[in-house]
């Protein structure tokens, strides 16, 4: 009789190979891949800006030209908003939600390898544009009437509104395979009020781009059917609008910031009370104020537009609704704040980037808060001053609390430590080099210095700030490259990581370093919001069939259950590895071309392997699958 | 699985997991999760193109429909309307059937179902279409593209429905489903009443509030 481990390995494991590798649905291999390409995505455009910067040393440098410029500071946003952000807090969001509420996988784990996929190739699309030299080159927001065929002729903001359509297949798909995994798959006992933090951050996010998604898709359809078929809708010579592109972009757009940070802040408030070894204070007031931010979020998109010549009504509301978000931020860092107080801080890595991070983020929150108020904000937009507040939230909110994240969590997922030493000193020299490139942006931001500028006239007093930018931009990089090496010198010969290397209390410490396929061999039992500070008996994902542990060993199963108070209600058979996940997105992949192309016979021949690839995944495949 | 669980008979307490069904239906099913927030993010679409063309239309001036182009008459749209609507009823007895386990009737409803689906299509490619595009075309001026992209979007979403409703046929004649195991026939019950009720949206947006 083969022991529950060997049982479960042989119905859970996958092959080596290639084949495995494009087949595969375990969100874990699919975590891994959604990290690797998103960081891939993330040298990417950070080797665009140090370029960008290079350019704006001195006064009058001609490295690249005008449209050159703009292609890289356009392709630089767009890469680090859609293609790094999003699908690597995906990355850690598909790797450990399953962990932390305790169960097998994800709830559609064909369709999170088809998330992925999508990812790649719509990545892959929009960087084809290199190609042929037509990157997209209007800024990422592509603000109408610039983006209508008229001003911008080419394929250039096709590439852009084609892809980005694309890419918002796979972040819908992943969202809702998030929602109904956090609310349908929580281990027996972890009831709603038990759900880790990050949990919550990921079903915030996850809520959010359902609902953001759609207000972009609509407008970058709108776009399409101007720019190929003579549509109207941001053509005002035929009674369109050009305002309507900004009112659906950022419906979607601010929505967005609060996407790419909710995780980011659950990354944190699990980093926290790890490191000061005693729970978060404030949990409930915690998850109120990540909803709350995710829903004020969608009632303040017109900030972003107070330049535009709006009625001063409609203006004064989302002034008072963004002065609002400062409400539930504020909620959060002072719960950071009083955790840090009563704890016990270990100062070790992940505990220094996510104090480094609560800085960052006061003080872009600060600036933020300059913004609400109308009169600053006329005054300031389009200027340095707005690329250095967003790039304290994005880099100082997001990337900090990201790199917090690996040295947190890659032990778990490779199963080898990092070097503390390597991981200080990187630390340190991101944060020093940070502040030294976007602390002095405010400065000349507020001396006048438009962004977007290819270049400008020595003798404005910007020369030394733009100086002392660029050197705290290579700094930064060489910051994020030490973390690399780091990364790389662990996995080379890094010490084996224990499975609670640093004294966690959620469900992904209480299995082995790296998990095996299974995740757990017992499906666990939770009674507490700390499962592994409280129940002494759930170490290496073992808690016995006494205490709670639930082999489901028989089938290649794990538990649906209720959405409020967690009760199992069902064994659900899970999909095994599958092909058409890839097909699919090759079939897509076609379709999109045709379209960018204007070889419609090549669309049509895409949709229709669509709709083939699309019966050959549902196809029945005997008794046990779910129809 | 039954050896397991004539061997456990014997011992008891049963594990919690061999007490446990194995099938889900409506609102306990993941699956049915995954149609309520597909169908929650295509209404948050139609609401933005809604939103879009009222937006437009407020700023456009005091004549609308502009350009000399008449108002929507409204026989033959509620006439689709009432052929479409009239479709929620079989599928909604459809999914009743089945729940009862009555497959035969299930078949019958989903067939009638397809039936006005497919009409409504019909009449908005073959005679609303054609008529509008006499009057005028998606590149007049806005109006054009509101209307063909607005209705075009909808009928797409028809089409969609119509597919899923070949393919739960397929399912039926193939035995998937009986009294248990019915939950494809319940999203696509859901999927099919959310696109009548879009419906609802497009017919005010569209064909009512010019008329007003």
């Amino acid at each position: 009789m083969a022991t529950i481990a060997e049982r479960l390995e042989t119905v859970w494991g996958e092959g080596p190979g290639l084949g495995t590798s494009l087949k595969t649905v375990d969100h874990k291999k699919l975590g891994m891949k959604y990290l690797y390409t998103g960081l891939l995505f993330f040298v990417i455009g950070g080797i665009q800006s140090l370029i960008l910067r290079a350019q704006l040393t001195a006064a009058n440098l001609e490295i690249l030209d005008p449209e050159a410029y703009n292609q890289m500071f356009t392709m630089h946003g767009t890469t680090m908003m859609f293609l790094f952000v999003v699908p690597t807090l995906s990355g850690f969001g598909n790797f450990f939600v399953p962990l932390m509420i305790g169960t097998r996988d994800m709830a559609f784990p064909r369709l999170n390898a088809f998330g992925y996929w999508i990812f790649l190739a719509a990545g892959l699309f929009m960087y084809s544009s290199f190609l042929v030299g037509k990157a997209p080159n209007n800024g990422w927001f592509n603000n109408a009437p610039l983006a209508n065929s008229e001003f911008t002729p080419g394929l250039n903001i096709d590439f852009y509104a084609l892809g980005l359509i694309f890419l918002g297949i796979s972040t819908t798909a992943g969202a809702i395979n998030f929602i109904v995994t956090i609310l349908k798959m929580r281990a027996p006992g972890m009831s709603i009020n038990r759900m880790p933090i990050f949990v919550w951050g990921e079903l915030a996010f996850a809520f959010s781009i359902v609902f953001a998604q759609p207000a972009l898709t609509a407008a970058l359809v709108m776009l399409e059917l101007d720019r190929k078929f003579g549509f109207a809708f941001f053509d005002p010579s035929k009674g369109g609008d050009v305002i309507l592109w900004q009112h659906l972009f950022w419906i979607f757009g601010h929505p967005w910031v609060y996407i790419l940070i909710l995780p980011a802040f659950g990354i944190v408030s699990m980093i926290i009370p790890t490191f000061c070894g005693r729970p978060i204070i404030g949990y409930t007031w915690v998850v109120v104020a990540e909803m709350a931010t995710a829903v004020i979020g969608f009632g303040v998109w017109v900030h972003h537009m107070f330049a535009t010549g709006l009625p001063q009504v409609a203006m004064s509301f989302i002034s008072a609704a963004s002065f609002m978000v400062t409400l539930p931020s504020g909620t959060q860092t002072f719960a950071w704040l009083a955790t840090l107080v009563a704890g016990k801080i270990k100062l070790k890595t992940p505990m220094l980037f996510s104090l480094g991070f609560i800085v960052l983020f006061v003080v872009g929150g600060l600036s933020g808060v300059m913004f609400a108020s109308i009169p600053f904000d006329q005054q300031t937009t389009d200027t340095y001053f707005v690329v250095a507040h967003f790039h304290y939230i994005i880099v100082g909110g997001v990337i900090f609390p990201l790199f917090a994240g690996l040295y947190y969590w890659l032990p778990k997922m490779t199963g080898k430590m990092l070097d503390e030493r390597w991981g200080k000193t990187s630390f340190w020299v991101m944060f020093v080099g940070f502040n030294l490139v976007f602390f002095p942006m405010h400065i000349t931001g507020l001396l006048g210095q438009p962004r977007r500028t290819y270049t400008y006239l020595p003798g404005l007093g910007w020369d030394i700030w733009n100086a002392i930018e660029t050197v705290g931009a290579f700094m930064l990089a060489f910051g994020i490259l030490l973390t690399f090496v780091n990364w790389y010198r662990s996995a080379r010969r890094g010490e084996a990581a224990p499975d609670n290397p640093w004294g966690g209390d959620t469900l992904e410490w209480a299995t082995t370093s790296p998990p095996p396929h299974y995740n757990f061999e017992m499906v666990p039992t939770v009674r507490s919001l700390h499962p592994v500070w409280d129940q002494d008996e759930l170490s290496h994902g073992r808690q016995s069939p006494e205490r709670g542990g639930h082999p489901l060993a028989d089938g290649h199963e794990t538990f649906a259950s209720s959405m409020l108070d967690g009760r199992p209600q069902a064994v659900m058979e899970m999909p095994h590895e599958s092909p058409w996940p890839v097909l699919l997105t090759l079939a897509l992949t076609v379709m999109f071309y045709g379209v960018l192309l204007d070889a419609y016979a090549l669309a049509a021949a895409g949709v229709a392997a669509s709709g083939a690839a699309m019966m050959g995944w549902f196809w029945p495949k005997g008794e046990t699958q779910e129809t | 699985m039954t050896t397991t669980t004539q061997a456990t008979r014997t011992a008891a307490p049963r594990p919690l997991e061999e007490t446990l069904p194995r099938h889900m239906n409506g609102p306990a099913s993941p699956g049915w999760w995954g149609m309520v927030m597909l169908i929650a993010t295509e209404a948050m679409l139609f609401a933005a193109l809604v939103a879009s063309y009222f937006f437009l239309r407020f700023q456009s001036g005091p004549v609308w429909p502009p350009g000399g182009i008449p108002k929507p008459t409204l026989e033959l749209p509620l006439i689709m309307s009432v052929i479409l609507w009239s479709s929620s009823v079989p599928v909604h007895l459809g999914e009743k059937a089945i729940k009862r386990g009555d497959v035969g009737k299930l078949k019958l409803y989903l067939a009638l179902g397809f039936v006005l689906g497919a009409v409504f299509l019909g009449m908005q490619l073959g005679i609303e279409y054609p008529e509008k595009l006499a009057e005028f075309t998606p590149t007049t001026n806005v109006y054009g593209s509101l209307f063909f992209t607005l209705t075009g979007f909808h009928g797409l979403h028809v089409a969609g429905g119509l597919m899923i409703n070949l393919w739960t046929q397929m399912r039926a004649w193939q035995g998937a489903f009986d009294e248990h195991r019915h939950v494809t026939v319940q999203n696509f019950t859901m999927y099919w009443h959310f696109v009548d009720a879009v419906w609802i949206a497009v017919l005010s947006t569209i064909y009512l509030s010019p008329n007003i």
